[in-house]
C-alpha cells in the first residue's frame, strides 16, 4: 500500500529526508517516531504529493506520487499537523465541502458524515461554528475529515495531540478499528505509549534518516540487547551457588531475587527453571522485565549519529 | 474544462459563503453598491444644474457617463483586498494543507479561488451601475447608449479580472499577507494610470477607444491567470520561509546560472553563449516578425502622413548632410565622443525596453524596440514616394551600421520575449523567483558578451563609416 525507495527531500542546501525506505501493507499500522524536525511531516507531505521528492520513489495505493499525484491524493486520508479548519463554517458544511471535493455522491456524503459525527461524539456540536470548538473537538473533526471518503491509506500526524484522555482513547480505538478494515496507516507521534499500543511496526527517524525499524520486539532485541528476566525465590539465597546453564548472565542479584539476560529464552529459560527446582530452590515467579518503547527510542536516538541501525522493510 | 470548472466551483461556493459571513467584506460592498451611486447621482444632478447656468451642457453630457464608469469601478476595488489574501491568508491561518492534499488539480484550486474573489464584488459592481442608472434617469432623464452600457459593464468586468488575477498571482507567491499587501502597489499603480486613461477617453467621448482598453485588459488578465497557474506550487505555499531578502542566495543562483557549464573558454562559449542563442531561436523569429511588422506599419503611415516632395530636396542632400552633420546636437561624427553618445543612447533604449518588458510580459519592451523600425519604414516609404530609391536610402543611412545594430536589437527583443514567456511558462524545477534570476543571468550573459559588443561596433560604424557611405551615395 505504501512503498518508498530511497525517498529524499532537500530544501535548498538542507537534506530534510534522506533515503527513506518504508513498506506498509494493507492492515498494518506503522508508527513513525522521531524528535521535532526529524523529517516525519516532510515524509508524510511527500506521500500526500504536497511536496515533490528530490530523489527516490514513492508509491501510495499503487500510484506514483509524482506521475499520479491526483490519484494518490484521492486514495489518501490525511490528518495534518495543523487542523486546517474554517472557523466561520459549521461542521456539516465543512464535511460536506470536503465530501464534494472527494467526488462523493450527496446521499453517501450525508450517511458518512452522520456516521463519523456519531463515532467521534460530535453530533451535539453541529449547531456551533467550528471557531467555537475546543482543541480536542477540532482534532476529532480533522480526523473525521480525513476518514470521510473511506481512504485505503491513512496518514495521521499527531492524531491525539491536545486531546483529553477520554477523547484520545476514542481516537485510538477508531484507529485500531481502521486497521482491521485493511487500511495501511502511518501514524506520526511523539506519544510512545500510543505508538506501542497501535503500531505493528515502528520506524524511528532522526535527521531525515530512518535509524531503526521493525516490530517492537525486534527493536527491543536489536537496541537493548537480549531479553532480561526476573526470578523471585521464596527464601533468601544466602550466597548459595545457583546452578544456571551456560549462556545465562546474571545482571543483578538481591537477597531473594535475581535478574538475568539470555539470548535464546525459548531454549534456555526452561533449563534455568528445571535446574533451580532440581537443586531445591523454591521459585515463586519468573517474568520478563518489561522494557518500554521509550528506552528503545532513546537508545536509537542516542545511537543515531554513530550508526544507522536499519532500514524499514 | 467542464470538470475543472465544476470542481473549481466547489471552492468558489465555499469561499463566497465565507465572505458573505464576514461583515468586514459585506459592509464596504453594501456602502459602495448603494450609498456611493446615490452620491454620484447627487453629483450628476448638481453638475447638470451648474453647467446649465453657463450654457455648457457638454460637460454634463461627458460627466454622467464618466460617473457611470466610476460607480462600476469602486465596488470591484474590494476584490483586490480579498484576492490579495486568497492563498497567503489561508496559509497564515494554517487552513490550506487539507485543501492542497485533496484531489483538486492546480487549475481547479486556482480557478476556484479566482472566481470566489471576483464574483461578489463584480455582482456588487453591476448592482451599483443599476442603482446609478435608475437614479440618474429619475433625476435628469439620462439613458445610456446600449453600446456604451455594454462597454462600461465589460470594462468593470475586465478591470476586476485584471486586478483579481494579478492579486491572486501575488497571493500565491508571497509568504505573508503583509508582503502581499506591500506588493499590491504593482497592481494599484498601473490600474490607477489605466483609470486616468479611461477617464480621459470618457471625457474625450471617443468611446470606440474603450474597446481597445477592454481587449488589452483581457489579454493581460489571460496572461496573469496563465502566469499564476504556471507557477502555482503547493510546496511553496506550505513553505515557512521568512520575508527576508536573501541576497546571498540570489547572488549564488545568479552566479551559477551566469557561469553555466564550466570548461575551457571555447567550450564554455559554445555551451553557454551559443547554446543560449540557439535556445532563443523561436524568440528571435518572433522578434524578427515584430520588427518587420513595425517597419510595415511605419511605411503604411507614409500614406497617411506624407511629406510633400518639394520639402525633400534629394538633389542637394550632400550639402544638407554636411551642414546637418555639424548641427546634430551632441553627436560629433568621426569622433570617439560621437561613438559614445550613440552607444549610450542605444544602451539606454534597450535598458528601458527590458525594464518595460519585465512589467508587461515583454509587450511594452517589444513595442519600444519596434518603434525605430517603424520610423525607418516610414522614411523609407517617404523616400520612395518622393522619387528616391528606397534601397538607396537604406544603403546610405541604415545598412552600414544597421548590419550590426539590427541583429543586436533583434536579439534584445528575443531576450525580452523570453523574459515575458518565462513568467507564463510552467516550471516545476524552480520557484518563480529562481526562474527569474536564471533568465536574468541569461539576459546578462548575452547582453555583455554579444549585444553590447555588437552595439559598440555599430556605434563606431555609425559615426565613422555611415556618413562616408551616405556622402558617397548622395554626392554629385
Amino acid at each position: 500500500m505504501i512503498v518508498t525507495n530511497n525517498l529524499s527531500k532537500n530544501f535548498k542546501d538542507v537534506r530534510a529526508v534522506d533515503q527513506v525506505n518504508l513498506h506498509v501493507r494493507a492492515g498494518e499500522v506503522l508508527a513513525l517516531l522521531g524528535p521535532n524536525g526529524a523529517g516525519k511531516t516532510t515524509t508524510v507531505r511527500m506521500l500526500t504529493t504536497v511536496l515533490r521528492p528530490s530523489s527516490g520513489t514513492a508509491h501510495v495505493a499503487g500510484y506514483d506520487v509524482i506521475t499520479d499525484a491526483v490519484k494518490v491524493r484521492s486514495a489518501v486520508g490525511v490528518l495534518t499537523e495543523e487542523h486546517g479548519l474554517y472557523d466561520r463554517m459549521y461542521i456539516l458544511e465543512y464535511l460536506d465541502f470536503f465530501g464534494q471535493i472527494y467526488d462523493m455522491p450527496a446521499e453517501e456524503r450525508e450517511g458518512r458524515i452522520q456516521y463519523l459525527l456519531d463515532k467521534f461524539d460530535l453530533l451535539d456540536a453541529v449547531n456551533r461554528r467550528i471557531g467555537q470548538y475546543s482543541k480536542g473537538m477540532r482534532q476529532k473533526l480533522s480526523l473525521a475529515r480525513s476518514l470521510l471518503h473511506s481512504p485505503p491509506v491513512l496518514l495521521l500526524d499527531e492524531p491525539t495531540s491536545a486531546m483529553d484522555p477520554a477523547s484520545a482513547r476514542l481516537v485510538r480505538n477508531a484507529i485500531k478499528s481502521l486497521r482491521s478494515e485493511d487500511r495501511a496507516i502511518i501514524v506520526c507521534t511523539h506519544n510512545l505509549a500510543e505508538a506501542e499500543e497501535l503500531a505493528d511496526k515502528i520506524a524511528i527517524i532522526c535527521s531525515g534518516k530512518i535509524i531503526a525499524s521493525g516490530t517492537y520486539e525486534e527493536l527491543k532485541q536489536r537496541l537493548l540487547g537480549p531479553g532480561e528476566y526476573h526470578i523471585q525465590f521464596a527464601e533468601n539465597l544466602d550466597n548459595r551457588d545457583l546452578p544456571l546453564p551456560s549462556g545465562v548472565e546474571i545482571t543483578e542479584k538481591g537477597t531473594d531475587w535475581i535478574h538475568y539476560q539470555v539470548t535464546e529464552p525459548k531454549e534456555i529459560n526452561p533449563l534455568v527453571l528445571q535446574n533451580l527446582v532440581t537443586a531445591g530452590f523454591a521459585v515463586v515467579r519468573v517474568e520478563e522485565i518489561k522494557r518500554s518503547l521509550e528506552s528503545v527510542y532513546l537508545q536509537a536516538v542516542n545511537q543515531a549519529p554513530l550508526e544507522e541501525i536499519n532500514h524499514v522493510d | 474544462m467542464w470538470i475543472n470548472l465544476q470542481k473549481a466551483m466547489i471552492i468558489t461556493r465555499r469561499e463566497v459563503r465565507d465572505q458573505l459571513r464576514d461583515w468586514r467584506i459585506i459592509a464596504p460592498i453594501i456602502i459602495l453598491t448603494i450609498l456611493f451611486p446615490g452620491l454620484m447621482n447627487f453629483t450628476a444632478q448638481q453638475a447638470v444644474d451648474f453647467v446649465a447656468k453657463y450654457g455648457a451642457p457638454i460637460i454634463a453630457d461627458r460627466l454622467i457617463p464618466f460617473l457611470l464608469m466610476v460607480v462600476g469601478f469602486f465596488p470591484i476595488s474590494v476584490s483586490l483586498v480579498i484576492a490579495l489574501e486568497s492563498f497567503v491568508g489561508e496559509k497564515e491561518r494554517r487552513s490550506i494543507e487539507p485543501l492542497l492534499s485533496s484531489p483538486l488539480s492546480d487549475v481547479q484550486l486556482y480557478l476556484g479561488k479566482l472566481m470566489a474573489v471576483m464574483f461578489p464584488p463584480l455582482i456588487a459592481s453591476y448592482l451599483a451601475i443599476s442603482v446609478y442608472l435608475v437614479g440618474v434617469y429619475r433625476q435628469v432623464g439620462w439613458v445610456p447608449d446600449t453600446i456604451l452600457l455594454i462597454q462600461v459593464i465589460a470594462l468593470a468586468t475586465v478591470q476586476s479580472l485584471v486586478m483579481v488575477s494579478g492579486a491572486v498571482v501575488i497571493s500565491s507567491q508571497t509568504t505573508s499577507v503583509r508582503a502581499a499587501n506591500l506588493l499590491a502597489s504593482f497592481i494599484i499603480v498601473p490600474m490607477a494610470l489605466l483609470l486616468v486613461g479611461e477617464s480621459m477617453i470618457m471625457f474625450w467621448a471617443r468611446y470606440h477607444v474603450l474597446w481597445y482598453a477592454i481587449f488589452g485588459q483581457l489579454i493581460v488578465a489571460w496572461l496573469l491567470i496563465r502566469t499564476g497557474i504556471a507557477h502555482f506550487n503547493r510546496e511553496e505555499l506550505l513553505g515557512r520561509e521568512l520575508d527576508t531578502l536573501n541576497l546571498q542566495w540570489a547572488w549564488q543562483v545568479f552566479k551559477s546560472a551566469f557561469i553555466g557549464v564550466p570548461g575551457p573558454f571555447r567550450v564554455w562559449w559554445r555551451m553557454n553563449v551559443w547554446g543560449t542563442l540557439k535556445s532563443l531561436k523561436w524568440s528571435i523569429l518572433l522578434a524578427i516578425i515584430f520588427t518587420l511588422a513595425g517597419s510595415l506599419i511605419g511605411s503604411a503611415q507614409a500614406e497617411v502622413f506624407s511629406i510633400p516632395a518639394d520639402l525633400l530636396d534629394w538633389e542637394n542632400i550632400e550639402d544638407g548632410l554636411v551642414t546637418g552633420i555639424e548641427e546634430i546636437g551632441p553627436i560629433r561624427f568621426f569622433s570617439i565622443q560621437g561613438t559614445s553618445v550613440i552607444l549610450f543612447h542605444n544602451l539606454r533604449a534597450i535598458a528601458l525596453a527590458s525594464l518595460l518588458g519585465i512589467f508587461s510580459f515583454g509587450v511594452l519592451g517589444i513595442i519600444t524596440l519596434i518603434l525605430p523600425f517603424s520610423i525607418i519604414g516610414y522614411f523609407t516609404a517617404i523616400a520612395g514616394q518622393t522619387g528616391l530609391s528606397p534601397w538607396k536610402f537604406l544603403l546610405g543611412f541604415v545598412i552600414p551600421h544597421g548590419i550590426l545594430e539590427v541583429p543586436a536589437i533583434i536579439l534584445t527583443g528575443a531576450l525580452i520575449i523570453r523574459l515575458g514567456l518565462t513568467l507564463v511558462t510552467p516550471n516545476e524545477e524552480y520557484t518563480i523567483g529562481e526562474t527569474w534570476i536564471r533568465t536574468l543571468a541569461d539576459w546578462t550573459r548575452i547582453m555583455l558578451l554579444v549585444i553590447i559588443p555588437l552595439l559598440m561596433a555599430a556605434a563606431f560604424l555609425e559615426v565613422y563609416i555611415t556618413p562616408l557611405v551616405a556622402l558617397n551615395i548622395f554626392s554629385h
